[in-house]
C-alpha cells in the first residue's frame, strides 16, 4: 500500500551514513532516532555532535512512535510529473515529545479532504516498498 | 558609533531589463546581467568601468570576474556572494557592499541578480531524480518539495497559533495587484485582481491559493553603491543606507522542519539590530516592501518587523492599509514579487530606492525612510532601511 502514487524519488541513506540506522530501522518496522549517550536528548535531523553538548557521543535508539500534529498542509497542485493524477494529499509535521520534541515529515494516511487539526495524536504507519529498487521504508503517519 | 554602515553608504544608480515571463527572456542570463548593469551605471552617469565591485547573492550564476571582463572594469576590488537564503540574500547583499565601500575595500559596488529560469529550470518544480538521499530523503518522497509546500507548513501554525484568517492574506494579493495596475513595467500590468477572483482561484498547497505565490520569471535588477561623501555628485537624489543585515534566529537552519521557532519568518533577532541601527522606529517608515514568496511570509515578516501585533492581523491586513499612496503602511508599491517579476527580490530594494527618489508609479507622499524585507521564512534572512539625505 502505497499512500502517493509510485514515481517521486526514493529515499537512500546518506552516502556518508549519517542516517542509515534510520532507515535500517524502518524497514524492520522500528522508529530509531538519534540520541546524545553524554546529555541524553534527541536531535532530529541526524547531526554528527550533539549541538546542545557537542559530545561526538551520537548513536540512534528505539523510540515509541508516536507523536502529535505540530502543523500540516493539504497540497493540491503537483509538482512532480508522479503526482500528476495524484489529487490532494496530506503531509503532516509530527513532533514526538517522547524525544526532545524533534519532529518528522509523512503523509497522513486516510483521506486526503479530511479535516486536521493541530494537537492531534498521530502513529506511525510502516509503508514498506519492498518491491522498489532499491527497496525502502517510509515512517507514515495515521490518527490514533 | 564608527561600528556602523549608517548613513556612509548611498545607492546613486539603478537598473533593470524589461522583465519577462519565465522561459521568454530573449537574451541569455549573463547578458541580461549585463544589461541591468549598464542601466544602472547610465542611471548613475558613471563609466561601467569605474565600477570596482559585485556582490549578489542565492548563487547568482553571473560571477565577478568575468562580469568585470565582459564589462572591461580597470579594477575590481571586491567580489562577494551572500551565502544561502535564496531570495533573503537581496538585502544582504547590500549590507555587503555597503560594508566593504565604508570600509574603503572598494569604492563603486553594484549588487545584482540575473535570473533566466527558461534557461536553467525552474524554482518551483521538484527534483525529477530516481534517488534522493540526505536532508530531502526525509522529506521528497512524501511530496514535500517545492517551496510552497515547505512554507505552508509553517504559516499554517502560525495562522493557527494567533487566529489569522484567510482574508488576511487575500489583501496582501489585493494591494500588489493593486499597485501593477500603475506601473506599466509589471508583469501583470493590465491584469486586476478582486476578491472574487482571489476567492475563486485554485489552491496550490493550502493556505496558498494561486494569487498568494509570487511569479517565476526572467530578467536582471542592478543597483549602484558609492560612499556617502561622494552621493551628491550624480543624478538622482541619493537614497542613504540606513541599515542593512543579514541573519537568523538559534537553528533556523535545523534540518527536516525541526527549528525550534518554527512558525516564523525568520526576522526577530535581525529586526532589533535593524532598528537600532538605523536609529528609527516602526512607526518612522513611510513605505515597505515586504518580500512575498508567499503571502503568509508577509504577514509573518510584518509582524516580526513589528509592524502589527500578532493577535491584530485581521483587523490590520486589509487592502486599504496596504495600498499607496494614503494606506496605514502602504506596502509593495511597485506590485513586488507577486505582480510586477520576481526578481528574487532585488526589485523590491529598487522600489524602495524610487520611493526615497519620489520616482514610484505608485509614490507615496513625503517619503523619507522606506524598508526592505527579504526573503522571509529561509535561513539567513536580510533588512535593509534606505532614507533621504534628511535623516542622516
Amino acid at each position: 500500500m502505497s499512500y502517493l502514487n509510485p514515481g517521486l524519488p526514493k529515499p537512500v541513506p546518506a552516502p556518508d551514513g549519517l542516517d542509515s540506522p534510520f532507515w535500517e530501522a524502518a524497514s524492520r518496522d522500528v522508529l530509531m532516532l538519534q540520541r546524545c549517550g553524554t546529555c541524553n536528548e534527541f536531535q532530529w535531523g541526524p547531526e554528527w555532535i550533539c549541538h546542545r553538548c557537542h559530545s561526538e557521543d551520537v548513536g540512534f535508539e528505539e523510540v515509541r512512535p508516536v507523536g502529535n500534529v505540530y502543523s500540516y498542509e493539504r497540497v493540491w497542485h503537483p509538482v512532480h510529473p508522479a503526482l500528476k493524477d495524484q489529487g490532494p494529499y496530506i503531509i503532516v509535521l509530527v513532533e514526538l515529545p517522547e524525544c526532545s520534541n524533534v519532529r518528522l515529515v509523512g503523509n497522513l494516511m486516510g483521506d486526503p479532504e479530511q479535516s486536521v487539526e493541530i494537537g492531534a495524536p498521530v502513529q506511525a504507519f510502516f509503508e514498506h516498498h519492498r518491491d522498489a529498487e532499491p527497496p525502502f521504508t517510509l515512517v507514515q503517519w495515521e490518527k490514533v | 558609533m564608527s561600528r556602523t554602515v549608517r548613513g556612509k553608504v548611498a545607492v546613486v544608480g539603478i537598473g533593470e531589463t524589461e522583465y519577462y515571463k519565465r522561459g521568454e527572456a530573449p537574451d541569455a542570463e549573463f547578458k541580461l546581467a549585463l544589461k541591468a548593469i549598464l542601466a544602472a551605471c547610465e542611471d548613475a552617469g558613471i563609466s561601467p568601468k569605474r565600477v570596482d565591485g559585485f556582490a549578489s547573492f542565492s548563487n547568482d550564476r553571473s560571477d565577478p570576474s568575468h562580469l568585470a571582463a565582459a564589462l572591461g572594469v580597470d579594477d575590481l576590488r571586491f567580489a562577494n556572494m551572500q551565502w544561502g537564503g535564496g531570495g533573503g540574500g537581496g538585502s544582504g547583499a547590500i549590507a555587503n557592499a555597503a560594508a566593504a565601500v565604508a570600509t574603503g575595500m572598494a569604492e563603486c559596488v553594484v549588487v545584482f541578480r540575473a535570473l533566466a529560469q527558461g534557461q536553467f529550470g525552474r524554482f518551483g518544480q521538484g527534483p525529477q531524480r530516481d534517488v534522493i538521499a540526505g536532508d530531502g530523503a526525509h522529506t521528497v518522497p512524501f511530496g514535500l518539495m517545492s517551496p510552497a509546500q515547505s512554507f505552508a507548513m509553517k504559516v499554517t501554525r502560525f495562522m493557527h497559533d494567533h487566529g489569522v484568517e484567510q482574508n488576511a492574506l487575500r489583501a496582501i494579493s489585493l494591494a500588489s495587484y493593486h499597485h501593477a495596475q500603475n506601473n506599466p513595467r509589471a508583469v501583470m500590468h493590465g491584469r486586476p485582481l478582486d476578491e472574487e477572483k482571489y476567492d475563486n482561484s485554485r489552491w496550490i498547497v493550502e493556505p496558498f491559493h494561486l494569487f498568494d505565490c509570487c511569479l517565476e520569471n526572467d530578467g536582471a535588477a542592478a543597483m549602484v553603491l558609492v560612499s556617502a561623501e561622494r552621493a551628491g555628485d550624480f543624478p538622482h537624489r541619493p537614497a542613504y543606507i540606513l541599515s542593512a543585515l543579514s541573519g537568523s534566529h538559534y537553528r533556523a537552519g535545523a534540518s527536516v522542519h525541526n527549528t525550534p521557532d518554527y512558525a516564523s519568518s525568520t526576522f526577530k533577532t535581525v529586526v532589533p539590530r535593524l532598528y537600532d541601527m538605523a536609529q528609527v522606529k516602526p512607526a518612522d517608515v513611510n513605505v515597505l516592501q515586504c518580500y512575498e514568496n508567499f503571502t503568509g511570509g508577509v504577514l509573518m515578516s510584518m509582524v516580526e518587523h513589528q509592524f502589527c501585533d500578532p493577535e491584530d492581523c485581521n483587523e490590520f491586513f486589509v487592502k486599504d492599509n496596504l495600498i499607496a499612496p494614503s494606506g496605514k503602511l502602504p506596502t509593495n508599491t511597485s506590485g513586488g514579487n507577486l505582480a510586477e517579476c520576481y526578481m528574487h527580490g532585488l526589485g523590491l530594494n529598487i522600489e524602495a530606492v524610487r520611493q526615497i527618489r519620489g520616482q514610484s508609479t505608485n509614490q507615496v507622499d513625503d517619503v523619507d525612510v522606506a524598508l526592505v524585507a527579504s526573503g522571509p521564512m529561509v535561513t539567513p534572512v536580510s533588512s535593509s532601511i534606505f532614507g533621504t539625505e534628511a535623516t542622516l
